[in-house]
């Protein structure tokens, strides 16, 4: 283990399966009554946000918390960066305080990368403009995983915003490391360019892609793509790309259907298909929890000691 | 006589000069250029004995920023000319985003008093084509020529409005002065930051398809055949523009270019790891482009090598890679990361200096880039096998940003003279005959 986590695409393969093995005991402390561990005690978390997220945040804090380290929150709307200090200057001043994780989200990709530079503290992505979000993949495998048994040779449909998805960025490489055969499905202008390398079709057509899928991703669409002319609208998207039970039945019968949240009922998917028996949605949190404490616990080892 | 360069191998495409011999200066401009033995009146003229070493007309570079007035914390006059010597440069066009923007004979007569009194060599500003570069209104060329500028150019913010364009085309015939176009289409640029291709999607970088580039360069030469303008193409980074361009020029229509040396060096691959020293615009594009770029300068495509030099600051640059500005910092690798070209056996030595030299001083209507008898004495003397380590550090320039830190380069100017005077010498030793 190296002792950041940046992104899936650099990630070895073996530090992915550390990381999901690792999680499952985690899972366990999760499920005992009281849940809390004092493995990181005494080491302090920075969670440097400077997007707007309730679940990463809340999932990372949670995770922070239960392993017993002390937790500071700094979350910077991107105005009082525009009133002068530099994020080198933010870092070392955070860093100062005498840290051992920053965990970083930002609307700019490869920001935890440059901040890894200057830092010794671990850095953990939580997300980076349209780059990684290297924990969600995590927790995404931990739960096909433990859904499916194995996810060498399923058959994952990830379908929706392909192009502005540090989601579906990070989960095809991981998923491709872990030797699932991945399949995206989206509209072309949603498709970026040269991610065919990364995956093993494509599809534009919903109705054919999901045939004999075992796992399905949907994505959140974001209505400001509308404006910058990635489709027409969304009831457009709907009726062409929304998750339906009835485009679900072409699917295998005992496929999950997994999103990352926040979901639009009725625009990627419908509200059906969200509650149905397929959907793994709430599990997905529960294991976020689980994986982002196996990860915490897994880069302080790996941090050279002082 | 004031000084004498004799025994150097002189080399001046604008004469047609290949051979081994001396130069003559006498109030600053060269009177003779000969191939015989040197007649040297003893104790009265000095002597610099070039035996060795290549003796070129001064660099003439037709697109760079010297950044002042307004961001004097990235480069000055002063130190950017310093830098420009040191590359071999004797003669400097400075693109107009300042700030103020040089869009008036105010600002173009500070850049040239300003260069006078502080500078290491000529320097030729640019001024703006519209008022404050905002592609709305003309700016005042006409005054701003007789103030000194040599062309003009909304380098880095392109005029988006083709009538305008059109009009900037046709109302800068009279003044005889191109029209320097960053061609770029911004609306497909949108807000990118790299060349857009597999890269760009591993990176989760906006890219900016080498179509913007190509879109541009073919509606402003559509434009120069329309109007018969004098049309210039900074930059040209892709294989596309340099088609564009070669079949513009094949089809009569008057039409010249220019590249950089990163865009025959280096691809979109120095932008991994977020790298911002090779953030830049236009992009590094892909070895395809880089290889097409070098056919472009081999068959005469693209006329001039330009640095581009837009040096930053350290804190311009040490920051996310969206937030990083563009440019690198290029005078003092420029020659000798051109020169691996002819190392490499692309280009003649000739056809390099051509590029470097009279080209772009024809295009600009300069009376530099040249030895001829009577002209001022613009001279680099330059060693072609002294091996050298880019280390930014050592820069001159206040910008030290460049992606070529730590490569081993080979050739370097050793001694740049300008109007007759020594501005820069590598070391002393070459100086021990008096000067």
């Amino acid at each position: 283990m190296d002792k950041d986590l940046l992104d899936i695409k650099s990630a070895a393969t073996a530090d992915i399966e550390l990381i999901l093995n690792t999680a499952s005991s985690f899972k366990d402390v999760l499920s005992r009554d009281i849940k809390k561990v004092p493995t990181l005690r005494g080491k302090t978390a920075v969670n440097l946000f400077f997007e707007p997220s309730t679940r990463t945040k809340t999932s990372f804090e949670l995770a922070e918390k239960r392993l017993s380290t002390d937790v500071i929150n700094f979350v910077v709307p991107s105005s009082s960066v525009a009133k002068g200090e530099t994020l080198y200057d933010t870092i070392k001043t955070i860093e100062s305080y005498g840290i051992d994780f920053i965990i970083i989200r930002h609307q700019f990709s490869g920001v935890p990368h440059f901040i890894s530079r200057i830092s010794k503290a671990s850095v953990i992505n939580a997300g980076d403009g349209i780059n990684e979000h290297p924990t969600q993949a995590l927790l995404d495998a931990f739960t096909i995983k433990e859904q499916k048994g194995t996810i060498a040779g399923l058959k994952i449909a990830i379908v929706g915003d392909i192009s502005h998805s540090r989601v579906a960025k990070s989960n095809i490489y991981c998923l491709k490391k872990l030797g699932a055969d991945i399949r995206l499905i989206a509209p072309h202008t949603l498709i970026p360019t040269g991610i065919e390398n990364d995956v093993t079709e494509i599809y534009h057509d919903i109705e054919s892609g999901i045939a004999d899928i075992d796992v399905i991703m949907t994505l959140r669409i974001q209505q400001e793509r509308q404006s910058g002319g990635f489709f027409s609208s969304t009831d457009e998207y709907f009726k062409f790309w929304g998750l339906t039970l009835k485009r679900l039945g072409k699917a295998r019968p005992d496929v999950i259907v997994m999103h990352p949240g926040p979901m639009n009922r009725g625009v990627e998917i419908a509200s059906e298909v969200a509650d149905s028996r397929h959907s793994v949605i709430n599990t997905q949190v529960t294991n976020g929890l689980a994986v982002r404490m196996a990860v915490l616990y897994l880069l302080d080892s790996a941090r050279p000691r002082k | 006589m004031d000084l004498i360069i004799r025994r150097g191998h002189i080399v001046d495409p604008s004469q047609g000069i290949d051979f081994i011999g001396s130069i003559y200066i006498e109030n600053g401009l060269i009177v003779k250029i000969e191939n015989t033995g040197t007649t040297v009146e003893p104790g009265i003229t000095r002597v610099l004995d070039a035996s060795g070493l290549y003796v070129f007309p001064g660099l003439v570079d037709m697109h760079a920023h010297l950044r002042e007035p307004g961001f004097e914390y990235k480069e000055t006059i002063k130190s950017g000319t310093s830098a420009a010597v040191k590359g071999g440069f004797t003669s400097v066009c400075c693109m107009p985003n300042t700030k103020p923007v040089n869009d008036n004979e105010t600002v173009a007569e500070f850049i040239v008093k300003k260069a006078l009194s502080e500078g290491f060599c000529n320097v030729f500003p640019i001024g703006a084509i519209t008022k404050r570069q905002e592609g709305v209104e003309l700016a005042e060329m006409g005054m701003m020529k007789d103030a000194g500028c040599v062309a003009f150019s909304d380098d880095g913010r392109p005029v988006t409005d083709s009538l305008l364009m059109r009009r900037a085309l046709e109302y800068s015939k009279v003044f005889s002065s191109p029209i320097i176009s960053h061609a770029e289409d911004l609306s497909l640029s949108n807000n990118g930051v790299m060349n857009e291709g597999y890269l760009s999607t591993t990176l989760g970088l906006r890219g900016i398809p080498a179509a913007s580039e190509v879109i541009a360069i073919k509606r402003d030469i559509e434009l120069a055949a329309l109007t018969g303008g004098r049309l210039h193409i900074a930059h040209c980074s892709t294989a596309g523009g340099v088609r564009a361009i070669r079949e513009a020029k094949r089809d009569g229509i008057y039409v010249t270019a220019e590249t950089c040396p990163h865009y025959f060096h280096l691809t979109e691959a120095e932008t991994g790891g977020y790298n911002t020293a090779a953030k830049v615009n236009p992009p590094l594009r892909t070895k395809k482009d880089v290889e097409a770029v070098r056919e472009g300068l081999i068959d005469g495509t693209i006329d001039v090598i330009a640095t581009d030099h837009a040096p930053h600051h350290r804190d311009d640059k040490l920051c996310e890679f969206d937030r990083a500005a563009f440019g690198i910092s290029g005078f003092e690798t420029a020659f000798s990361l051109s020169l691996a070209l002819v190392k490499g056996g692309l280009l003649t030595l000739n056809q390099l200096i051509e590029k470097m030299t009279i080209r772009p001083a024809q295009i600009l209507g300069l009376s530099k880039g040249s030895l001829r008898e009577g002209v001022e004495a613009d001279i680099v003397i330059a060693d072609l096998n002294k091996d050298f380590i880019v280390d930014p550090e050592q820069f001159v320039s206040k910008g030290k940003n460049t992606p070529f830190n730590g490569w081993r380069l080979s050739g370097m100017p050793v001694i740049t003279i300008c109007k007759g005077k020594v501005k820069y010498h590598l070391n002393n030793s070459l100086m021990a005959e008096g000067i």
